[in-house]
């Protein structure tokens, strides 16, 4: 089962906060990362998001779930980094990613997907004036958020009936049915959308 | 109930090389409350319905649905017919089964208040209650169904088409959403392999090899429709 990134109902003062103030701190943090450059502000900043989680609630085994998927390229990240710059740098490289992913993950595990819709609706509104649809700006954050699972269940369907005929290290064999799963469940999204009146 | 009237209607997917004929000169004028559609794969039923609320736009020929063409009045005519695909997975947008519900009256400009009665009601109804903010990916197959068929419902459509809606549900859960079905005041279009869910149908029709070829009494329709795939 996979609860990757998605709403975790709960009464904490991260919950009660807006969207819009969380994905304020979001892009904020996320700007300011680039100035954390010593191991002591990293750490502080790690510590900083997990208070966040402990404050929300948040089940570890959740917690961890996060940021499982960054250990493969976390790892060559930091083995390249501590060859060549050494393990400081490797730190705080690291580190800045995971701490940028825990927040994020803690935005959208405290936010309702429709709340941040809305903030997005509202924040975009003035690109009207350029051409630009909020709204459906909007739908395309909340259809991002859906299809995460959506993609994740599909590659392990893909990875079991690889699985099953045999086919256990082929990367072409993993690869092309998922991109063709993934195209299909997108052309009846579509319809699907279409049916219940988004593009009227 | 709606009339639904469809003329001389033939469609086909594809470019001239590639041209696949899927309908052929169906008409047929739709009034009663309980239709079945039924016929072998590829036979047309599944084109013909997504006719019915401007999913696809014929080829030749018109669809009306209460008089209005649904090529040129596509947006009135999709909020009278609401749509249910076979996989639930493919129509649920929205994170959790509360937001999915709330989905299509948001984008109807109603109230908060309005929008929270209508979704509070839907999840009692259709058995949700309890699972408001779960996951909609971590529901069961056939919760994934109800939660689909609540979200075109709640919209409260004059029409409501099912495409297939138990295929992919066991026993316990087409039994369900057989169930929700047969209890809905609203215009039924079910196409179906499963033909036990005709059971009290007013009206089938039997697709063959892109044409309307039987259109009956659901015993007659269901005689002639296992003869031909005898």
């Amino acid at each position: 089962m996979n609860t990757l990134g998605l709403y975790l109902p709960g009464t904490s003062v991260i919950h009660r906060t807006t969207a819009g103030a969380k994905l304020a701190v979001m892009c904020a943090v996320g700007v300011g990362s680039i100035f954390l450059d010593h191991t002591w502000q990293v750490g502080t900043a790690i510590l900083v998001v997990l208070a966040g989680y402990v404050v929300a609630r948040i089940p570890i085994r959740t917690t961890i779930r996060q940021v499982r998927p960054l250990i493969w390229i976390a790892g060559f990240v930091a083995a390249f980094h501590v060859i060549v710059n050494g393990w400081e740098r490797a730190f705080v490289v690291v580190g800045v990613i995971a701490m940028l992913v825990l927040l994020a993950s803690l935005v959208t595990l405290t936010t309702r997907t429709t709340a941040m819709v809305d903030a997005v609706v509202f924040v975009c509104g003035p690109l009207r004036h350029v051409g630009v649809d909020p709204e459906r700006l909007g739908l395309l954050l909340a259809l991002s958020i859906r299809s995460v699972p959506v993609i994740v269940g599909l590659a392990e369907e893909v990875r079991d009936a690889q699985r099953a005929r045999g086919l256990t290290a082929s990367p072409r064999a993993f690869a092309v049915p998922l991109i063709v799963r993934s195209l299909r469940h997108a052309d009846a999204l579509g319809d699907a959308l279409v049916a219940r009146g988004v593009d009227d | 109930m709606p009339v639904i009237e469809v003329d001389g209607v033939t469609h086909a997917y594809g470019e001239q090389s590639s041209r696949r004929v899927v309908l052929t000169d169906v008409n047929v004028r739709l009034v009663e409350q309980r239709i079945g559609i039924i016929g072998a794969n590829g036979s047309g039923k599944s084109t013909f319905v997504r006719l019915i609320n401007g999913l696809v736009n014929p080829e030749s020929g018109s669809v009306r649905v209460d008089g209005l063409d649904t090529k040129k009045h596509g947006r009135e005519v999709r909020k009278r017919v609401g749509f249910c695909f076979t996989d639930p997975d493919a129509q649920i947008v929205m994170p959790t089964v509360q937001e999915d519900i709330a989905f299509g009256l948001r984008r109807r400009g109603l109230s908060k208040e309005e929008i929270a009665s209508r979704v509070s009601d839907a999840l009692t109804t259709y058995g949700l209650d309890g699972h408001a903010d779960h996951p909609a990916h971590l529901l069961s197959g056939g919760q994934k169904q109800l939660l689909a068929l609540s979200s075109v419902l709640v919209t409260e459509p004059a029409t409501l088409v099912l495409d297939e809606p138990t295929t992919l549900l066991d026993l316990r859960n087409a039994a369900k959403v057989a169930d929700v079905v047969r209890q809905l005041s609203q215009q039924v279009l079910l196409v179906t392999h499963h033909l036990d869910l005709l059971d009290g149908f007013e009206r089938v029709l039997v697709f063959n090899d892109t044409r309307l070829v039987y259109d009956g009494a659901p015993d007659d329709a269901i005689g002639y429709y296992q003869k031909l795939m005898a």
